[in-house]
């Protein structure tokens, strides 16, 4: 089981963003991590939450094109370099990361970081056999 | 090789514009003596019927448009005492008045001719079982086909349009050989036979000729799958006669049009200035046979082109394309003609955005930009910018390589684009002139 991210497409308008955040909100979901990358004209708005499948079907409902994403959440060291250790072992086994970000609250020393790559299970192989720490879906929901 | 008039089909082009050009001068005698409007409008333009000397003289006339049928309604430009009109059909007129035709003996005589031309061409013989599921009444379809079906000696079917299964029902129990009706009916017909487990080979249907609305080569190629049948287009309107204006043959690439009986021309809708052979502009036709209504010059306000260039079904009356759009959609941006359709089909073409666009026209700087809004759909949505960054790209290129001029495509969200009544809003033009 892969942690599901997601991803909302957002024309770049005022109030869109309360928009998405209202529906969720309206319907319990809680949301645990997020990150947007823009262009001038739209936006992709990517969200970790507690409750994925609802959060697509409402936001379906409200009329946003919206998908889900196979990621990985990891958590590293909260110390100068623990970030970089995991991202040299992905660099010398050649996976690139199409993008990542990092989670809003943490846990003690441990920051948790989402992590996009083209293949999810080599990814994971490689982290498990290098001892990074691979958070389940149930316990990224829960956070 | 079946045709109905070889003679007249297959004629020398300079025998044909030998009858073109007597048969014209006695139109313009005729509208110059029997109608004020057009004495009037030519006495505007300081002409005379003595003038018109040559096929390229036609030139010289002035346009008649749907305009001019709507001040003379409803009898105001017939060139024929009333008692010699034996029919009159009608347009619907939801834009206002409806536009009113009326036909002499001689005219539904001409009608039969035109529409044989067509049958014979789509398939059609004195043995066919002819279904004419177009709507019969003052819409012209029904009656046209009806006519053009008796005139080959066919049998004849008068359904109309509506009851689909019992439409079905009857094509088998009649042995129907040749439909007639729009090219999404046809279409409707076939999803109909599927919900009722019937068989294509039930069917005795070899070809259908289907038109009064536009339609596309893929719904072409789906007709021809769902019946097992050979699909023809026709092009017609109420004004110049109804169906039978122009047809077509096996070749399946154009229409080739009545020229004997209506003559056409390419026009830049801005300028009225003709069009040389294969530019794309507004369709305008002189009918040059007609007796109750004769038009000069009437633009349809449909866009094609013309090709003149033999075909190879051997008939040598010009073809047109299929109507690329409409004069009433077209936007002058940059000095070049746009019409919505051009970006539509790019966009079907593409097979991965939902057609839901938009076209905002504005003026920066004293240059004319264009921006085309298109839908993203999740079909196409990535969670990566750069996927879309190279949709947004393939679809500029694509737009820019068809239209000429250079785009900005924006993507939107979906339901951003306005809909009017299940339409949506194609353009917005937002330049003050």
């Amino acid at each position: 089981m892969y942690v599901k991210q997601i991803s909302v497409f957002l024309e770049n308008r005022s109030g869109r963003l309360a928009e998405v955040t209202n529906v969720l909100g309206n319907n319990g979901i809680d949301i645990s991590a997020l990150s947007i990358a823009d262009t001038t004209d739209f936006g992709i708005l990517r969200l970790i939450v507690n409750k994925p499948d609802l959060a697509l079907r409402v936001l379906k409902e409200n009329g946003f094109t919206v998908s889900a994403t196979d990621v990985i959440a990891i958590s590293v060291e909260d110390k100068p370099g623990g970030l970089a250790k995991v991202l040299n072992i992905l660099h010398r086994c050649n996976i690139s990361v199409e993008y990542m970000y990092a989670f809003v609250g943490k846990i003690t020393n441990e920051a948790l970081v989402i992590l996009k790559v083209e293949d999810v299970d080599r990814t994971m192989d490689v982290l498990r056999e290098n001892n990074v720490k691979i958070l389940s879906p149930e316990e990224v929901y829960s956070l | 090789m079946n045709y109905w008039d070889k003679h007249m089909e297959c004629i020398d082009r300079e025998a044909l514009h030998n009858i073109q050009l007597k048969r014209l001068t006695e139109t313009v005698k005729r509208v110059y003596t029997g109608v004020p409007y057009y004495r009037s409008k030519m006495q505007e333009l300081g002409i005379i019927p003595e003038d018109i000397k040559e096929l390229d003289d036609l030139k010289r006339l002035p346009f008649t448009t749907k305009q001019s049928l709507r001040d003379n309604y409803p009898y105001g430009l017939f060139t024929v005492p009333l008692s010699e009109i034996v029919r009159i059909h009608a347009s619907s007129g939801t834009t206002g008045k409806p536009t009113v035709v009326g036909y002499t003996k001689y005219d539904i005589g001409i009608w039969s001719e035109v529409m044989a031309r067509a049958l014979v061409a789509g398939g059609g013989n004195k043995d066919s079982f002819v279904q004419v599921s177009y709507g019969y009444g003052l819409f012209t379809g029904g009656l046209g086909f009806h006519y053009g079906a008796e005139r080959i000696g066919a049998s004849v079917i008068p359904i109309s349009s509506g009851n689909t299964r019992r439409q079905i029902q009857l094509m088998i129990d009649f042995g129907t050989t040749l439909l007639a009706c729009t090219p999404s009916y046809a279409l409707y017909i076939a999803e109909t036979m599927e919900e009722m487990g019937i068989d294509k080979t039930q069917l005795k249907l070899r070809s259908g000729i289907f038109g009064a609305e536009p339609w596309s080569e893929n719904m072409r190629k789906e007709i021809e799958s769902k019946l097992n049948i050979k699909a023809y287009d026709i092009y017609g309107i109420s004004e110049i006669i109804g169906p039978g204006v122009a047809f077509e043959c096996e070749c399946q690439n154009g229409m080739h049009i009545n020229e004997d009986h209506f003559l056409p021309e390419i026009i830049d809708p801005d300028t009225g200035e003709v069009l040389e052979e294969g530019k794309y502009g507004e369709l305008v036709f002189t009918t040059i046979t007609k007796e109750g209504l004769p038009l000069i010059r009437y633009r349809t306000r449909d866009i094609t082109a013309l090709h003149y260039d033999r075909c190879d079904c051997g008939r040598t009356l010009v073809k047109m394309e299929k109507i690329i759009g409409r004069t009433d959609d077209m936007i002058v941006i940059r000095g070049v003609n746009v019409f919505p359709s051009q970006i539509e089909s790019v966009l079907l073409e593409m097979g991965d955005v939902e057609p839901h666009y938009q076209l905002i026209v504005d003026r920066v700087n004293n240059l004319d930009v264009l921006e085309v809004l298109v839908e993203v759909s999740e079909r196409i949505f990535s969670d990566e910018v750069k996927r879309l960054e190279q949709l947004e790209n393939k679809l500029t290129r694509a737009i820019e390589d068809t239209l000429g001029i250079s785009v900005k495509v924006r993507l939107v969200e979906p339901k951003t684009i306005e809909r009017s009544e299940g339409k949506a809003k194609r353009i917005i033009d937002k330049r003050i002139f």
